[in-house]
């Protein structure tokens, strides 16, 4: 397909979209199952690019409009790219209540990102989230990657500043 | 002998997965052959977590291990599967028995201890054989009749009867007609649905069976939360399992009824919990309630008749059938019958799901069962009902749970989340922490909803960082009676009830912060003083830690904060290691 974003110079090449086939192909003409298929490009390619939602839209026949305003509604979908450690920070009652904002204090001063913002490094992004519904354990935050979901439980300033020093330090290690 | 190891989210937070493994590994060394392995769900005491139970060889209890992390593996197989003596000191304290012994489980009575992935052991204590009894013994209005004797009422926070639903949508004749379930818990501080989804999902896909029948539909539809990876994998295994056994599909059991299940996973929205909101996000909508009526029992998903019922509610079903009505209404009040889970969270020492008898007085729930506060602080009040409900005074901890005495104190039971708070949890900011909840979850359609809840969080907002005005109160008040007036759905209607209620019992608190310029909790740091105390050693450590160097002071003398420079972050009180720093 040729690019669809009206501010691109026409004559590039559209990103590939070719893994969405077997998605299309199960869900395109099953009625209401526009946020499944939002879901699944989001596990392909870990977030919705706008080339995308075009693309999406010129399959199922749905406006793109339509698509953007399914996208934004829910707090499942992100519009830009997230780095490799998803850090899922609970903001539900309990965890509040037990001191989350301590944990995103001692987030920000770990990797300085507030909650929605990306590392440099492209590493880590903080995402808050309503509730994990670990609530004994309160305060929560998982961990997301491509390997693993972890969860932290009972956390502190220190405990979650050496979790994520020690993330930092197995992928300097790799590298 | 089998060891049965609890792995619900809780548990595997808290590392079972690793303790599993651990003594597969220990097992598999000593070359013990009559050991097996297993899993189950959360038994609901999530402060014991990880929780390790050991069955006989006639499958009876011998001893619950608690905080069974991996290094004491080796212990218990060493001296209690291979030598044959419990290691006492890991077992269960008696002080925590308690916990488990004061409950009365209907909705959990599976949880923590069969293998939630296994149909067979559901079986084995019963399962299926309500669907049995109603679908091939009972009319589906006698299903009705039954639930209406037992008077289940919504667990889902409205409270609304189980049968009346049910009998509405029996009664709307068309082709196609839904049995949904809500399992999006959206609600912040509840996990009760989780813990029954991951636990025990059969309970829940028979109830749903059972209401299907019940009402005529012909499909049933699971809306659960993407947030809750274990629940939907654990989920699908239960019903190609249930698929295997004949128990979903073409002419279950012979009936001649035919039902089965899918499920869909919600993207993340509290406003879904509105059934029509939930419709539209079933159809690949934005979640955006509308107008009843229609009524989802006459025009639901894909305008046919549509029933939705809250996963705790669905679990009651198989035992009220079984069972019957009458001993399932006999237990609770008069117009709250039966049991009811409460996630148990925040200031309490023993945190975790509890099952209990409606009518129980919330300080025997709290006192009873959760141990009292943490660390002994002060008991303040208890939020329950999440951003719909309210904050419960101390004052008013004989209060029954049920939904009419919840109701009048002005919170509600809600899903069932009951965030327990001492003195220093401010009721200020909790309110703030609520309307910042709802002013970002709701959906837009009405003004007084879309905006109200915007300004109101300002005015909250102002209060907690010192600047609040005299006439806030009486305007935030006058701001909640227009958003409860002019919203259409429970999420508008209900958003100003965490300030109502905070005003109502704890106004002096709101009046410190306004007039005083104090937060009474000492918990909003725009309103402290940090100030040295005698007990500084001169460590200089705090001097060097400020941000905006407030701090000054020569080595081993006490130091002094410049009060005019502290911004009050509380890093050097964060720091400090003498307890030198207080705040007022």
């Amino acid at each position: 397909m040729t690019c669809m974003n009206n501010n691109c110079n026409s004559s590039c090449k559209g990103p590939d979209f070719s893994e969405l086939a077997p998605i299309l192909e199960k869900y395109r003409k099953v009625p209401g199952s526009l946020i499944t298929i939002l879901q699944r490009t989001q596990e392909i390619y870990g977030y919705l690019t706008m080339d995308a939602i075009h693309y999406l839209s010129e399959q199922t026949g749905i406006k793109p409009a339509k698509i953007y305003g399914v996208a934004t509604f829910y707090t499942q979908f992100r519009l830009a790219p997230i780095g490799k450690y998803l850090i899922m920070l609970c903001k539900g009652t309990a965890c509040h209540v037990n001191g989350a904002d301590m944990i995103e204090e001692a987030i920000y001063e770990e990797l300085a990102i507030h909650n929605g913002e990306t590392t440099e490094d492209g590493l880590f992004t903080l995402n808050n989230m309503a509730c994990l519904g670990c609530c004994s354990l309160a305060p929560v935050m998982m961990i997301k990657s491509a390997e693993s979901d972890e969860t932290y439980g009972n956390l502190t300033k220190d405990l979650a500043k050496k979790v994520l020093l020690e993330i930092k330090s197995r992928e300097q290690e790799v590298n | 002998m089998k060891v049965l190891v609890g792995q619900g989210s809780c548990g595997i937070a808290t590392g079972a997965g690793k303790t599993a493994n651990e003594f597969e590994k220990q097992v598999k060394n000593m070359g013990l052959k009559n050991v097996t392995i297993d899993k189950t769900g959360c038994i609901g005491s999530c402060f014991l977590e990880p929780i390790v139970d050991i069955y006989d060889d006639e499958g009876k209890l011998e001893v619950r291990y608690v905080k069974v992390q991996p290094e004491k593996v080796a212990d218990i197989v060493n001296k209690h599967l291979v030598g044959g003596n419990p290691v006492w000191e890991y077992s269960i304290p008696s002080m925590d028995q308690d916990f488990l012994s004061r409950q009365k489980k209907i909705v959990l009575r599976n949880c923590g201890i069969i293998n939630p992935e296994r149909i067979e052991e559901y079986i084995a204590t019963g399962g299926y054989e309500a669907t049995k009894k109603a679908l091939t013994t009972m009319t589906p209005e006698e299903v009705i009749e039954e639930i209406k004797i037992s008077g289940l009422r919504g667990r889902g926070g409205a409270g609304f009867p189980t049968w009346f639903k049910w009998n509405a949508a029996r009664l709307n004749k068309a082709e196609n007609k839904y049995m949904c379930c809500n399992a999006d818990e959206g609600d912040p501080g509840a996990f009760m649905d989780r813990s029954v989804l991951e636990g025990d999902p059969h309970s829940m896909i028979e109830g749903m069976i059972i209401g299907g029948y019940a009402m005529g539909a012909t499909e049933g539809v699971i809306y659960v939360r993407a947030e809750y990876p274990l629940a939907i994998a654990r989920l699908e295994k239960a019903m190609q399992q249930a698929r295997q056994k004949g128990f979903l599909g073409e002419n279950i059991m012979s009936s001649g009824y035919s039902f089965d299940i899918r499920i869909k996973a919600g993207a993340g929205a509290f406003v879904c919990g509105e059934e029509t909101a939930l419709i539209a996000s079933l159809e690949g909508e934005r979640g955006m309630p509308r107008l009843k009526p229609p009524f989802p029992a006459q025009k639901g998903f894909w305008q046919q008749p549509t029933n939705i019922n809250n996963v705790e509610t669905f679990a009651n079903v198989p035992w009220i059938i079984v069972n019957g009505g009458v001993a399932f209404g006999a237990m609770g009040t008069e117009k709250s019958k039966g049991t009811k889970v409460f996630a148990l969270a925040g200031k309490i020492k023993k945190g975790g799901l509890v099952e209990v008898p409606m009518g129980l007085p919330l300080k025997e729930v709290i006192f009873g069962i959760g141990g009292g506060i943490k660390n002994d602080k002060a008991f303040k009040a208890v939020q329950m009902g999440g951003p719909s409900g309210g904050c419960i005074p101390a004052e008013l901890a004989d209060t029954p749970v049920d939904y009419e005495s919840i109701t009048k104190t002005g919170a509600i039971v809600g899903s069932g989340g009951m965030i327990v708070m001492d003195e220093t949890t401010c009721m200020v900011d909790m309110a703030r922490y609520f309307l910042d909840f709802t002013r970002k979850e709701s959906c837009g359609k009405c003004n007084y909803c879309r905006i109200g809840t915007k300004r109101m969080l300002e005015i909250l907002e102002r209060i907690t960082k010192g600047e609040g005005k005299d006439g806030d109160i009486e305007l935030l008040e006058e701001l909640a009676l227009k958003i409860k007036e002019g919203s259409m759905c429970g999420l508008g209607q209900t958003a100003p009830n965490p300030v109502l209620t905070t005003i109502r019992y704890f106004r002096n608190e709101y009046e410190d912060h306004i007039y005083k310029k104090k937060c009474t909790a000492k918990s909003c740091k725009a309103l402290l003083t940090f100030t040295i105390t005698d007990a500084c050693k001169g460590c200089t450590l705090c001097a060097r830690k400020c941000p905006v160097e407030a701090i000054t002071g020569k080595v081993k003398e006490k130091h002094l904060i410049d009060q005019d420079k502290c911004i009050k972050c509380g890093k050097c009180e964060e720091v400090c290691k003498f307890d030198a720093i207080t705040r007022d």
